[in-house]
């Protein structure tokens, strides 16, 4: 077996160069395996990041059938969510720990001479231990101040840095929204991008019932922010929550939701969906890369097996077996392959970084697309040396002594 | 005795397409242990063939071959890779070395296919004895490209010694060296013969045929004779008659 190495390692150095072309395929191929799936899974983790950063156990009511005749509605879809559900949803749903319905609004918002649009979220008291936000300075408004409508809002980092400057605490200063004075009770801590790109620091929070009155005028809702105690309370409440608003809504049991839940992980998936498609998209490029490169190995291997006819008759001469000269250059192709395989998982821990580096992308090696890209280049190695190693252990012994 | 070697009535036909080549017509022949045989003939006298298969690389169309009690007509290919490890020795007119390979490493060749295996550090061992017996036991780590000629054919004869086979197998051998040399080579093969090793040797060469002890002739597929070499050379007077008649014309 070490002799049987050390031949084919012999064989390999003997045409340094052309080895090494060959092994260009294989090594293209697997760095792209290794990057591609990095780039995968460093989408996936910063999806995974951005969709923790919504908050715990979050299950989200939207109004409206957002899967309805295959067509995803939902934003932009008129409110029919009530202050009648949200009392009921408080009281009845077993397993949660918080509710809060959510009006929107994008207002024109002032605060000395500086000024910027921003989205306004009304929302309860709730509503940041739900989503998980934390504060830099102040604090959350309260339940008082949501019965009272009260002129108080929570300010996100960039919408405060838009007004008063990279780094100020905006606490207890006044905003004008639509000509409306609002007094700022909480500068909240950032949370970054959201899974959509959207940067979830651009936001004004408020109790809903200001955000009704004062600017938008609505008496629906559009949505509800839920958060349950646990994961394993998320299925129950999802069948209480339905049962509730189906109630509430009137809906006969031959008809379909007015309203969709999502869960935080049915969230994630849809957004790991699109990341899903990218990294197919790579995977075939590797793929079709590394039968390019098995295809070069079979090819130099056959190169190889013609070159040597003669090493072979002699070998058959003194006694080699037919698959002994198989085995020799099936293992000549894998290591062949192998090496290239190695080289092309060094080439991908070098380039992963620089695309982050470069281009932004996060990307995250995993112990396993390197385990996988590795056990790829042995197979490829079987596959694609059998033929020209079979072609060896074929050959007559004469013709091949007698092979000029 | 049983001989080493036995061919019954031994038949070998090449099909050519529609044509049929008959290369050997029926032989049959005997060879003994410590026997040392030079087959001579033209070319398509049907020596070739009757040496590869008494190599066992190739089999009788018809007929039958014992190699040491073995009918070698009935093995399946590996079978026949086993006999050739174990019972044969094989050296070629062009040597047929591993270049870029030590001359150690080409006369351990047949023991990487021994079974059961040879230990390394005992391949080694018998390796180094082997270039001993021809004399090159200095030139171990030599590639074949550092080595003349002669060297490079010690080398083969090393590697066909190196598993004791019954039969050293000898094509053309001295074909591809000068007349110096190949008394040597003789002479290697005659102190080998003295040990009791059996040497069959192919040779179109009447000076180097009369080294053997035993001269068979074949002409169109068949043995014409077969008989005792009455005045056999001895290397050591061959190579001294040799140098004194170089002398003579100043080449040495």
């Amino acid at each position: 077996m070490w002799a049987t190495l050390k031949t084919a390692l012999r064989a390999i150095r003997r045409n340094l160069l052309r080895s090494f072309l060959t092994m260009l395929g294989i090594i293209v191929g697997i760095s792209a395996v290794i990057v591609g799936v990095s780039m995968g899974a460093g989408a996936k983790a910063e999806v995974d990041r951005q969709i923790a950063s919504m908050g715990n156990n979050l299950l989200i009511v939207f109004s409206g059938n957002m899967s309805r005749g295959g067509v995803r509605g939902g934003f932009g879809m008129q409110p029919n969510l009530t202050e009648r559900d949200y009392e009921a949803l408080r009281r009845e749903v077993p397993g949660i720990v918080g509710v809060s319905p959510e009006v929107r609004a994008t207002a024109q918002v002032a605060a000395g001479n500086q000024n910027t649009s921003v989205g306004i979220w009304g929302v309860s008291a709730d509503f940041a231990e739900i989503r998980s936000w934390k504060f830099l300075s102040g604090e959350n408004f309260t339940d008082a101040d949501v019965r009272s409508a009260n002129k108080v809002c929570l300010i996100g980092k960039t919408t405060a840095a838009a007004l008063f400057g990279e780094g100020v605490d905006p606490v207890g200063q006044i905003i004008r929204i639509r000509n409306a004075p609002f007094t700022v009770v909480g500068w909240l801590a950032p949370k970054g991008a959201n899974a959509f790109g959207q940067d979830q620091d651009d936001v004004i929070l408020m109790p809903y019932t200001s955000a009704m009155k004062r600017l938008t005028g609505d008496t629906k809702f559009r949505a509800f922010s839920i958060a349950a105690e646990s994961a394993a309370a998320i299925p129950e409440a999802t069948n209480q929550i339905a049962a509730i608003l189906r109630q509430l809504h009137q809906i006969t049991p031959d008809k379909e939701d007015d309203f969709s839940i999502r869960s935080q992980q049915e969230m994630s998936d849809f957004a790991n969906a699109n990341n899903r498609v990218m990294t197919v998209l790579i995977g075939a490029f590797a793929g079709i890369s590394l039968v390019v490169g098995g295809i070069g190995i079979m090819n130099i291997m056959l190169v190889s097996v013609t070159e040597r006819t003669r090493e072979i008759g002699i070998r058959l001469a003194v006694g080699a077996r037919a698959r002994d000269v198989l085995r020799q250059f099936l293992i000549e192709a894998v290591l062949l392959s192998v090496v290239g395989g190695a080289l092309g998982i060094a080439a991908g821990y070098w380039l992963a970084p620089m695309l982050t580096k470069f281009a932004g992308f996060p990307t995250l090696i995993s112990n396993t697309s390197v385990l996988l890209a590795f056990s790829v280049s042995a197979v490829i190695g079987v596959v694609f040396g059998f033929f020209p190693a079979l072609k060896a252990a074929n050959l007559d012994p004469i013709d091949a002594l007698r092979y000029e | 005795m049983e001989p080493i070697i036995k061919l019954e009535n031994f038949r070998r036909t090449y099909r050519n397409g529609l044509l049929e080549v008959h290369a050997v017509r029926g032989v049959s022949l005997e060879i003994h242990a410590g026997e040392f045989v030079a087959v001579m003939g033209a070319s398509g006298s049907g020596k070739s063939t009757m040496m590869n298969t008494i190599g066992c690389l190739d089999r009788p169309t018809s007929g039958r071959y014992l190699l040491d009690g073995v009918d070698v007509g009935s093995l399946n290919r590996d079978d026949l890779a086993d006999l050739r490890n174990r019972k044969l020795g094989f050296v070629f007119q062009g040597f047929n070395l591993l270049s870029r390979t030590s001359a150690l490493e080409n006369v351990e060749l047949p023991m990487l296919y021994s079974r059961p295996a040879v230990p390394g550090r005992e391949q080694r061992r018998r390796a180094l004895e082997a270039l001993k017996m021809v004399g090159l036991a200095d030139r171990a780590d030599h590639y074949p490209n550092q080595l003349s000629g002669g060297q490079q054919q010690r080398v083969a004869i090393a590697r066909a010694l190196v598993n004791q086979p019954r039969v050293v197998l000898a094509d053309e051998p001295t074909g591809n060296l000068d007349t110096r040399t190949s008394i040597e080579v003789m002479g290697v093969f005659q102190a080998l013969n003295d040990q009791g090793i059996t040497i069959v040797m192919v040779t179109h060469e009447l000076d180097i045929a009369n080294f053997a002890k035993r001269k068979i002739v074949m002409r169109d597929g068949f043995v014409r004779t077969d008989e005792p070499v009455s005045q056999r050379l001895h290397a050591a007077e061959a190579l001294a008659k040799l140098e004194a008649e170089q002398k003579a014309v100043h080449l040495a």
